[in-house]
């Protein structure tokens, strides 16, 4: 196992960043507006009112449209592990294959197969069937979710394993650990309580835009009412399980959030960042500030973190240069168990093919000892574990922000809803309408604070990137790349446009 | 109960899934057949919204098929999913690209302002109908006849050729069986269109199609099963593991495998029925035999790849790098822990047959498509 070619890994890295992030645009709204749909049309399955029935059908029409793209996006991702990311696909493979593929079976037949009859079974089933149908595409959808965050969850926090040095690759040892691990629910939660809240903002906007122009009232109004009241309770289930994510991190990936918080110096009773401007000189072994202007919320960190106004955070260069007084390792002393590791490993291999067992056995026990540390052998430096702090910084503080901001304007709609003086709120209609961007770019901003705040780890501490990729040229995968580039972006500007005039023309026609 | 199963019964169990989801793969083939056979068969716009409408119900099915079949290779076989789909590259790049743009092509096309216009959309269902399943045939053709990779002592692969499995489309064994699915899938296609739409003018030119396309498709599968029997094949011994050269690899597979060969056998005669009786006893019924035809031809030609100590990915570049179901498979622990979970293939089976018996109950007709506020 050497190291590969950096610009393999960094256009292996950009193909997958941008497939996700385009595939990521349209997941969040199809988890949460299946529920929309199938929440309004059991009001219209309990009240006979035909009404609901168009809105329903309405809004069940955009699911379709945004549904389409997110299967055309979505199959690449099934695949992309095999095609740049061969070597992980071995030596993690027995365990993260598994979830994959229980997703398929579990999820995507049943989403497959009722959205058949949600959209062309109206007239040939009964209503309860298709009310029924309706449901199981939202638990499909979000069962998907599931076991997709079941292996983003193992990623970030990898349990239940053991490294079998004859196959030389990770094999599942416990199924039970791997589904109930904690950063794996917290985050199965946390993605889809964000996806209800972007679903609730997509309708409240539509239907914001509808009161503006001052056509379909009543259909705007009903919807809005719908979808702020699920969007309140969703909102303040998101923020728990916000901090419930953090307190993984703080757990399982302390540089993560340390990177998320810009927090260079670890201390007791840290502060957290309510907004902040990064020094860019900063780096983890000079004395520049860290922060050229910032406001902070004392003890906040250290709250959000352990649930403990006092207790203490590791900052990037405690977590580098390690810390004794708090039992943290320097990362040199890692990589040295590491190489160690990765030599042993080969020394062992090679002893097993000249059958020299007393050799093999020796080198056997070396390895185990220092297994734990395999990942760090294929780092070069100790600043290697260092992810990009700005990006993840200023994508953590807008994700939050945002996602504060939706509270207060769902609260807000619900009560001049129910004061019935929104229609005359122009302002805070548009307001309203302008708020489904943000719910965008809080999506986006969370899934980057995931994916970017572990660099550079495949499998946290256990499988750097650079020895995950396929081991094909980097010019094929830029090939692919402006291709993807190229794709999505048509599909999307298609979308959008479909979408907006499906939206003009509105509920009548639907 | 799984974990008393040795971890050799548990590779074959698994290949056997792998095998079943292949085939039903390969029936839901007829609905990119239907894609390409769209201006063939549908004359006026009704017609071809006709068309479109009937496959859109089931084309999810199959694309569902594809992404399920990628996750149980990974799950149950990881260094094949490792090997092929990071090496042979841009052949499983293309087929994604062809697959991607079918997925936006139903709901896209007769949307107002979708950009390109509907052409372009009827231009992808096209691409995907017939260069994707080309493609997939001469994937599916390469575990016969073999890759160019290199797996090391760390089970970790490379690609030998630049082309990085492009190469294989130079095979003419590959071709052939990528224009033998591809004919198979316009053929079934004629054959669901029969059952399913309720249109004379749109049946009556299906029954053309089937007429001269049965002779092509005979000559490709005629061709692709006799280079089968013929072809030497890689042998592994059940000890040392070593790969070796066989002749008559295949035939030899036949012979100690009765029952794969049955299945083949009745599965050709299935098809053949299925063509038959549609063609000369005007039956409406084909599509269940050409179906059950086509769905026990390819389990079996399957089992033939990795059963009975056979590579079912040969390595052109090292023989000793050659797959096998016991080289390359996931750890017993988690076959077992698989295996509970492919118990739900029954249930989801059978909800799926379900559904398409009501959606399929009567057949549909221009009027219906029509009247529906929400069609293709």
């Amino acid at each position: 196992m050497e190291h590969l070619d950096p610009s393999l890994v960094n256009w292996s890295r950009a193909q997958f960043a941008l497939t996700a992030l385009y595939h990521w645009i349209f997941v969040p709204l199809t988890l949460g507006l299946t529920f929309l749909v199938a929440i309004m049309e059991s009001i219209y399955v309990r009240t006979g009112d035909i009404w609901w029935k168009k809105t329903t059908k309405f809004w069940m029409g955009l699911l379709a449209i945004n549904f389409a793209i997110g299967l055309a996006t979505g199959i690449i991702m099934e695949f992309e592990f095999g095609t740049n990311w061969s070597n992980y696909s071995w030596i993690v493979g027995d365990i993260f294959g598994a979830p994959l593929a229980i997703e398929g079976l579990m999820a995507f037949f049943m989403e497959s197969t009722f959205f058949a009859i949600m959209f062309f079974g109206w007239e040939k089933v009964s209503k309860r069937t298709h009310l029924l149908s309706t449901w199981l595409v939202a638990i499909g959808s979000n069962l998907s979710a599931l076991w997709i965050l079941v292996a983003n969850g193992w990623m970030q926090h990898p349990v239940g394993t053991h490294f079998n040095s004859d196959t030389a690759r990770n094999e599942m040892t416990n199924f039970w650990e791997i589904l109930f691990n904690p950063n794996a629910y917290t985050k199965f939660l946390h993605t889809i309580s964000s996806g209800y809240v972007l679903a609730a903002l997509f309708v409240i906007s539509i239907s914001s835009w509808y009161l503006l122009k001052r056509r379909d009232m009543q259909f705007a109004k009903r919807s809005i009412m719908v979808a702020a009241s699920f969007g309140l309770i969703v909102s303040l289930f998101n923020l728990t399980t916000g901090d419930d994510s953090a307190r993984q991190d703080a757990l399982h990936q302390p540089m993560k959030l340390a990177a998320m918080e810009g927090l260079y110096d670890g201390k007791t009773n840290a502060p957290i960042v309510a907004f902040g401007i990064l020094n860019p000189k900063k780096k983890y072994n000079n004395d520049e500030d860290e922060f050229l202007f910032s406001f902070e919320i004392p003890d906040g960190l250290s709250l959000l973190g352990f649930h403990s106004f006092d207790a203490y955070v590791p900052g990037i260069k405690q977590l580098i240069n390690g810390d004794k007084e708090y039992g943290i390792m320097s990362v040199q002393e890692k990589l040295d168990k590491g190489k160690i590791a990765v030599t042993s490993l080969g020394e062992y291999k090679k002893a097993k093919k000249e059958h020299d067992t007393d050799k093999a056995t020796m080198a056997l026990k070396t390895f185990e000892e220092h297994s734990k540390y395999l990942g760090y052998g294929y780092l070069k430096s100790p600043e290697d574990v260092i992810p990009n702090v700005p990006l993840t910084f200023y994508a953590f503080h807008a994700m939050v922000t945002f996602g504060l901001w939706f509270i207060v304007l769902f609260m807000v709609i619900l009560y001049l809803t129910m004061t019935n003086e929104l229609k005359e709120k122009r302002w805070f209609l548009k307001l309203a309408l302008w708020s489904l961007p943000l719910g965008y770019l809080a999506q986006e901003s969370g899934w980057i604070v995931a994916e970017v705040g572990r660099q550079p780890w495949a499998i946290q501490d256990m499988l750097p990137v650079g020895m995950a990729t396929s081991q094909i040229s980097s010019g094929s995968v830029m090939i692919t790349f402006w291709l993807f580039a190229v794709l999505f972006t048509a599909l999307l500007i298609a979308e959008v446009k479909i979408m907006t005039k499906q939206i003009k023309i509105g509920p009548e026609e639907a | 109960m799984f974990e008393q199963l040795s971890y050799l019964t548990l590779q074959e169990y698994w290949w056997l899934i792998v095998a079943v989801l292949a085939a039903l793969f390969v029936f839901m083939h007829f609905v990119q057949g239907g894609q390409t056979l769209l201006y063939s068969l549908g004359k006026t716009e009704e017609e071809r919204d006709l068309i479109v409408n009937t496959l859109g119900r089931k084309w999810e099915l199959g694309f569902s098929a594809l992404v399920m079949f990628g996750g149980a290779l990974f799950a149950a076989f990881p260094l094949f999913y490792a090997t092929s789909f990071g090496g042979a590259y841009y052949v499983w790049m293309a087929i994604l690209f062809c697959f991607i743009i079918q997925a936006v092509a139903y709901e896209y096309r007769k949307k107002p302002d979708n950009v390109f216009g509907s052409k372009t959309y009827e231009v992808f269902l096209f691409i995907n109908g017939s260069l994707g399943i080309i493609l997939i045939g001469i994937a599916l053709g390469t575990l016969f006849t073999g890759g160019n990779f290199i797996v090391n002592d760390m089970n970790l692969s490379h690609w030998t050729k630049s082309s990085y499995g492009l190469e294989g489309a130079l095979n003419f064994f590959n071709v052939a069986f990528g224009l033998m699915l591809f004919f198979l899938a316009r053929i079934q296609a004629v054959l669901y269109f029969t059952n399913s739409i309720n249109n004379d003018a749109i049946v009556r030119r299906a029954n053309i199609v089937l007429k001269y396309e049965t002779w092509i498709f005979l000559l490709f599968f005629l061709y692709v099963v006799g280079s089968i029997v013929t072809m030497s094949g890689y042998t592994y011994d059940p000890q040392s593991k070593v790969v070796s050269v066989e002749a008559y690899k295949f035939l030899h597979n036949l012979i100690a495998m009765p029952v794969v060969a049955g299945m083949i056998a009745v599965g050709t005669i299935s098809l053949l029925w299925g063509i038959a009786s549609t063609l000369w006893l005007k039956s409406k019924k084909g599509i269940w035999f050409s179906g059950v035809g086509t769905i026990l031809v390819v389990i079996g030609l399957v089992l033939l790849l990795g059963y009975n100590h056979t590579t079912f990915y040969p390595s052109l570049a090292d023989m000793q790098s050659s797959l096998t179901i016991e080289n390359s498979s996931g750890s017993h622990y988690t076959l077992v822990a698989m295996s509970y979970v492919s118990l739900m293939v029954p249930f989801v089976l059978s909800y799926i047959a379900w559904a398409w018996h009501v959606m399929d109950k009567t057949k549909i007709t221009i009027d219906e498509v029509q009247n529906d506020a929400h069609h293709y």
